[in-house]
């Protein structure tokens, strides 16, 4: 094991394989793994990339080894490995968000955007599906957003010992509630004061809160956790109460992070389907008011033009997939928001 | 209602009607004429002057004190009386205590859970322990200023330096607060280097400027006694002569408590120096020996206190 032998040809300088080698180590042992699955006569595009992948871990590591040696031969074939992973995993997202925006971008039009499907047989627009999204999602953050933050307030400001720790638990408990019982829930509760059968626009932001409330605390939270505590105690040296403390110091520290933090909430429950076929119901005029009957959202739409299309059953599945890509958009401007945000107001901590 | 009481005390004539009202129905229910329940009057009179009266600075005397993390005894029976106008050096090993005494005079120590204090400490007689008391309003009479230069990041210059103002007072004359905010950055040596740019971030200046805008923040709320918990340590070697210039302006003024690792800034910037230690770790910290600053560093009685003044250990 003479593991520190010089390599050939000076002290320092070793062997070392050229920049585009990963590129054709892979390139070749595609085209080698292709060629032997054609002849014998198994050839499909995902055995040959297993295949390819395996090669090539294994062709990269004996070059490398053979030139610059089993250390960095062993970097090589972990890194080959990883980036094969990565790959792996842009793999369904590239290809969905390929399909949604193939398929729904020729019915994504202005009359899709302004116009309801009242009356219309065959045809209309899902304006009533995005006014629906809109209100009903407004109406849950709004409901959700005082409660979350204080609640988080309170789990890192007054919280102690042993209901603390139980109060998180339940908030790690509550994020993991399937959608469709945080969608009975609300059914249930309403049904009980309204009679069965109710469908109701805040129904469904209740049932969205209670999905909602434990991502606005969890974010919230470490938000809030990140606050330095030199800066709490600076204020309290100052003879400032705590609520001042709180409201005049650490929420507006936490602020830039506290909107992110709300904002990836929002798109994280704007696209709920289930809870909301228990509670909005299904409806094809605009309907604005929470409080009074149905009203129909994105998910939902696109579901039902799915589920039960029109006389025209290709057009129908077209505005099924245009509300699945304007549903997409709206969560991508979210996120796109929430960075601009952050990177605007976000406040320099010096710890 | 805490907020409405503290309100008055920062030093709005405006706001004393109101405060004086409050204090006396919030602070020990025992309604005597203490100055910690009606110090509204007399921070009414020192914001709105110019030249704060040199009266304000109060003996702090501690008696006994016990402090505990939890189950942990953190500094055992110190007895120490601060003096007014004085500067104090509170000097020692890491670890024995001395922090944890300083943020005891000042109500700090109980933020910690499950910290406790026992013994007394009075300021100007009265024990700020006592069971009425209010820890905020002792907090804005005896200011203190940290290791870490903590300028609010969220603030500029001039409402970090009236953040004091802002946080507990009601609404103040923009005049008013102006001049509260020159008065103390001129305190604090920083008016001519900041005059021009007090709209701008409080981090953007050196960790220096900082360390005195922080000081500037403290004394804008007038208070009595200033605490500073190594205030030079983050610092450069000039920053820190600034700083210890400045200690010794103020302590005309005010009551000033400092912890220091470092001997020639006891030696050079404080008058008394109280010496700390322990005698082994996990054993709790306490106070070895007291007295002249002078003669704490060239005749102490106690030998431990030589060792360390002359760096033989520690």
């Amino acid at each position: 094991m003479a593991a520190i032998s010089s390599p050939p040809g000076g002290h320092l300088a070793g062997g070392l394989l050229p920049k585009w080698a990963p590129y054709a180590v892979y390139a070749g042992s595609a085209a080698l793994s292709a060629a032997v699955l054609a002849a014998t006569g198994a050839f499909t595009i995902a055995l040959t990339l297993v295949f390819a992948v395996i090669v090539a871990c294994i062709g990269m590591y004996v070059w490398a080894r053979a030139v610059e040696g089993p250390r960095r031969a062993f970097d090589r074939t972990i890194t080959m490995m990883i980036a094969a992973a990565f790959a792996l995993a842009m793999i369904p997202l590239i290809s969905l968000l390929y399909e949604v925006i193939s398929r729904g971008l020729p019915g994504l039009n202005w009359e899709f955007l302004t116009e309801d499907a009242r009356g219309v047989i065959n045809g209309g627009g899902a304006a009533h599906a995005l006014v629906g999204t809109l209100v009903i999602t407004g109406v849950a953050a709004i409901i959700s957003v005082p409660i979350g933050i204080m609640a988080a307030i309170y789990l890192t400001e007054y919280g102690e010992g042993k209901l603390r720790k139980a109060l998180t638990f339940f908030v790690d408990v509550m994020t993991g509630i399937p959608s469709i019982v945080a969608g009975l829930f609300a059914y249930a509760l309403f049904e009980l004061f309204l009679g069965p059968g109710i469908r109701l626009g805040v129904m469904g932001s209740v049932a969205l809160s209670v999905l909602m409330i434990p991502i606005v605390i969890r974010s919230a939270e470490e938000v809030l956790k990140i606050v330095p505590n030199h800066l709490r105690e600076a204020a309290y040296a100052l003879g400032t109460p705590k609520w001042k403390t709180i409201t005049k110091i650490v929420l507006p520290t936490a602020f830039a992070g506290l909107v992110t933090g709300v904002m990836l909430s929002v798109a994280r429950i704007i696209g709920e389907t289930a809870p909301l076929l228990v509670t909005t119901g299904v409806i094809d005029s605009i309907n604005s008011d929470p409080f009074e009957g149905r009203m129909q959202n994105l998910a939902v739409y696109a579901y039902s033009e799915y589920r039960s299309p029109g006389i025209d059953k290709a057009a129908s599945y077209d505005r099924a997939w245009a509300a699945a890509l304007l549903l997409i958009a709206i969560v991508m401007i979210l996120n796109v928001v929430a960075r601009l945000v952050y990177r605007r107001y976000k406040t320099e901590i010096h710890r | 209602m805490e907020e409405k009481k503290v309100s008055a005390t920062v030093g709005s004539s405006e706001k004393k009607e109101g405060g004086t009202e409050h204090g006396s129905e919030s602070l020990a229910q025992t309604a005597h004429a203490s100055h910690l329940a009606h110090e509204a009057q007399m921070g009414s009179s020192g914001a709105t002057t110019t030249a704060p009266s040199t009266g304000r600075a109060k003996t702090i005397e501690a008696r006994d004190v016990n402090l505990f993390y939890g189950d942990f005894h953190a500094v055992e029976n110190v007895s120490l009386t601060i003096k007014p106008n004085k500067v104090t050096a509170l000097i020692g090993s890491s670890g024995c205590g001395k922090t944890t005494f300083l943020r005891s005079l000042n109500r700090m120590h109980e933020l910690t859970p499950g910290a406790r204090v026992e013994g007394s400490i009075t300021l100007d007689g009265e024990d700020m322990y006592a069971g009425g008391v209010d820890p905020v309003r002792v907090r804005r009479l005896v200011g203190m200023v940290f290791q870490q230069p903590n300028p609010f990041p969220t603030m500029s210059i001039y409402d970090n330096v009236a953040s004091g103002l802002n946080l507990n007072a009601g609404k103040i004359k923009k005049s008013q607060k102006d001049e509260v905010v020159e008065r103390s950055l001129r305190g604090s040596n920083l008016w001519e280097e900041v005059k021009d740019r007090l709209d701008k971030p409080g981090l953007g200046l050196s960790g220096g400027q900082q360390q005195r805008l922080c000081i500037a923040r403290a004394i804008a709320i007038e208070p009595e006694v200033l605490l500073m918990d190594e205030p030079c340590s983050a610092l450069d070697p000039v920053a820190t002569l600034a700083i210890e210039d400045l200690i010794g302006e103020l302590k005309s003024r005010y009551t000033i408590v400092i912890v220091t690792h470092n001997m020639q800034q006891a030696a050079r910037a404080s008058d008394l120096t109280a010496f700390f230690n322990l005698e082994e770790s996990g054993k709790p910290g306490r106070l070895v020996e007291v007295g002249e600053t002078e003669t704490i560093f060239t005749n102490p009685t106690e030998k431990a206190t030589e060792d360390y003044v002359s760096g033989r250990f520690g």
